[in-house]
């Protein structure tokens, strides 16, 4: 990764932190209506894949979105308006946060289904080959997606058609309540690749630069025409699985422990500052920034008018 | 189909239901390079009902795209090709197949364009057959168009003739929505004239298939056939049967049946699908809202009893309407 990626990327990984952070804030000050899912914690996950692709390529993801979508570029202010409820909102009020999408960046969308986006890339990736672009579709889905039939189905089409896809398995231990080791038989969820004839690979989802790194392979594979990959990437969920949860399920060592020890933006900082890219003022200007854009993105939301009545039959329909 | 014919005009051809809409999808696969077929036994095999036979020969094996045994998978590759592009056409072998793919359908076609707030379109057709009479059994030969009716965001159409097949499908592969497009197994053996070249039925108009004064039987797909064969027979005792085909049930036509309606003040709801639920209970509402003083009797429904599809064929015959359930029913109405 070079000098400028590296900063770039903590960028990222930053507003997605900071998002979250103020996402949270939001609900207990109950502006935010429904649930949210935090992405806190797998950061390097959307932030690595995502420095590799292009604005015409296209990803699909997951009820924890918010990283994907921030990662494939969207704008702060339009997403906070949807969690809002506001007319300005990517989705005018009428998706909020498990159905945030971003078309002109290529995000075909959160989705509240789990496993509902894998077959949804897959035929992105077949629209590329069947016109004969050199576009490349990403899937982002979860461990319990994993154990999906749509995982199966789709992993199984894009490697007999040898589609320019990559499906990014994000392992952060739990699905919802159950934890992996209950739901795999398997320790590495990557293994399930060669029973589709196509590579995968196991990575660390907390190094931002290992996941860039295989996802910049597996894309430039995807592009060059050669088919899909699989990339697991080993992560940890901070919050619960949605605000609010109380993790029953969980110890309080576990998450505390867990929290300290699987920290991408901390690990980010270190090497970052070690390797001589950035001093740690660099960063800290970078976070204030961040800090900064966020706080003009939600004063921009909340002065957005609320979402306007629904329309029919035209928000329903195309061309009606 | 007589008024059809009537109707039809001189570049019109005999044609079966299965080669009329082959017909459709050939002319609209070279008018668009975005339109591909996908799904199962679709290539060499030409589909299960023939619907596709030669088309592999004339666009190959990337635009006749045959897939392993997948619904989900090919349903979901279809809303991802709809989303970023093509106008994918998917076969879906039997409709009763409808259930291992109807996340893709309910949660992902049909509500992506509102869930993102107009950011979507996803023009895809889902092409399936139901229906009874071929000894299918329970898992093969429902009618399920009350699914999908229900769901916000799709179409759903049901052709009963080979020019109304061809016309209906081109229309449905240039809506830029998913149009569940509802076949008939019994049909595709039917023949009936078929215009030549481009051939465009709009959706949501439905067709008045026989005029007539005494009462107006609102049916679709296969039961317009028994409708008009019971009118036939009614018209010996000199009741005038009028057969409204809805052909579209998403969007209704509402001003043709009521109009009917209002015309001839008596109305049965026909379908083979099962009473309980069916689209009969909300044409039939409908129209005791919008017309209730038009209505010297009240709106009456014949369609199929509460059970799965039995195998053998005389009990396959007896839970669902047949000619002479809708010469009694029509009878019964008129008395």
């Amino acid at each position: 990764m070079d000098r400028k990626t590296a900063r770039d990327v903590y960028r990222v990984m930053r507003r997605i932190r900071g998002f979250e952070e103020r996402s949270a804030t939001l609900f207990g000050e109950n502006k935010i209506w429904g649930t949210i899912h935090s992405y806190a914690g797998e950061e390097a996950i959307a932030a690595g894949v995502c420095a590799n692709l292009r604005d015409d390529d296209w990803i699909t993801s997951t009820h924890r979105g918010h990283g994907h979508c921030i990662a494939k570029g969207a704008d702060l202010g339009k997403m906070f308006a949807e969690l809002l409820g506001r007319e300005t909102g990517y989705c005018r009020g009428r998706g909020g946060s498990m159905h945030i999408a971003d078309t002109s960046k290529g995000n075909l969308g959160a989705n509240g289904i789990v496993g509902g986006g894998i077959p949804i890339a897959t035929g992105a990736a077949l629209t590329a080959k069947q016109l004969g672009t050199d576009q490349v579709a990403v899937s982002f889905f979860g461990d319990g997606a994993a154990n999906q039939g749509t995982f199966h189905e789709s992993l199984n089409l894009a490697a007999i058609w040898k589609l320019p896809a990559v499906y990014v398995c994000e392992n952060n231990q739990y699905a919802e309540s159950l934890p992996v080791k209950r739901a795999f038989a398997v320790d590495d969820i990557a293994v399930r690749a060669a029973g589709y004839g196509m590579p995968g690979l196991r990575i660390d989802g907390r190094d931002v630069r290992a996941v860039y790194d295989a996802a910049r392979e597996a894309i430039a594979r995807a592009r060059a025409g050669n088919g899909p990959t699989l990339l697991v990437a080993d992560s940890y969920r901070h919050e619960g699985h949605y605000y609010g949860d109380p993790r029953k399920y969980q110890s309080k060592d576990e998450i505390e422990g867990w929290r300290k020890r699987f920290d991408p933006l901390t690990d980010a900082r270190a090497w970052i500052v070690d390797e001589g890219i950035a001093s740690a003022a660099d960063l800290d200007a970078i976070d204030r920034e961040v800090a900064e854009e966020i706080d003009r993105a939600v004063a921009w939301a909340d002065a957005g008018p609320l979402a306007s009545p629904i329309a029919l039959p035209g928000d329903v329909y195309a061309g009606d | 189909m007589q008024a059809t014919e009537a109707r039809a005009p001189a570049a019109a051809r005999e044609m079966f239901y299965s080669e009329a809409l082959g017909d459709a999808l050939r002319l609209e696969m070279a008018r668009d390079e975005r339109v591909i077929v996908i799904g199962e036994d679709i290539a060499e095999h030409g589909g299960a009902f023939q619907v596709t036979a030669g088309l592999l020969e004339r666009f190959g094996p990337t635009r006749i795209r045959q897939t392993p045994i997948s619904e989900i998978g090919i349903v979901g590759a279809a809303v991802g090709a709809a989303l970023t592009g093509l106008r994918p056409v998917v076969e879906l072998m039997y409709v009763d197949f409808a259930g291992l793919a109807m996340d893709q359908i309910v949660n992902q076609a049909a509500q992506n364009r509102f869930m993102f707030g107009g950011q979507a379109r996803v023009p895809m057709v889902l092409r399936t057959q139901g229906g009874s009479g071929r000894g299918n059994a329970a898992q093969h030969s429902k009618s399920l168009e009350a699914w999908f009716a229900h769901v916000a965001g799709l179409k759903v159409v049901m052709p009963s003739t080979p020019g109304d097949a061809k016309g209906l499908l081109t229309a449905a592969i240039r809506d830029d929505n998913p149009v569940i497009f509802l076949e008939h197994k019994l049909l595709y053996r039917t023949k009936g004239p078929v215009p030549e070249g481009e051939h465009l039925v709009p959706l949501g108009k439905a067709d008045v298939k026989r005029a007539g004064r005494d009462l107006v039987i609102v049916t679709w797909s296969r039961e317009v056939l028994f409708a008009l064969e019971a009118a036939e027979r009614l018209a010996r005792d000199e009741i005038e049967a009028e057969v409204v085909d809805a052909r579209t049930l998403v969007p209704l036509d509402k001003e043709t049946i009521l109009a009917s309606v209002r015309k001839t003040h008596r109305v049965l709801v026909l379908h083979e699908a099962v009473k309980r639920g069916g689209y009969g209970a909300e044409i039939a509402a409908m129209i005791a809202e919008e017309a209730f003083d038009d209505l010297d009797a009240p709106p009456r429904r014949l369609a199929g009893l509460e059970t799965p599809i039995p195998y053998a064929q005389h009990l396959e015959r007896s839970v669902v309407p047949q000619v002479d359930d809708i010469v009694r029913a029509a009878k019964e109405l008129v008395a």
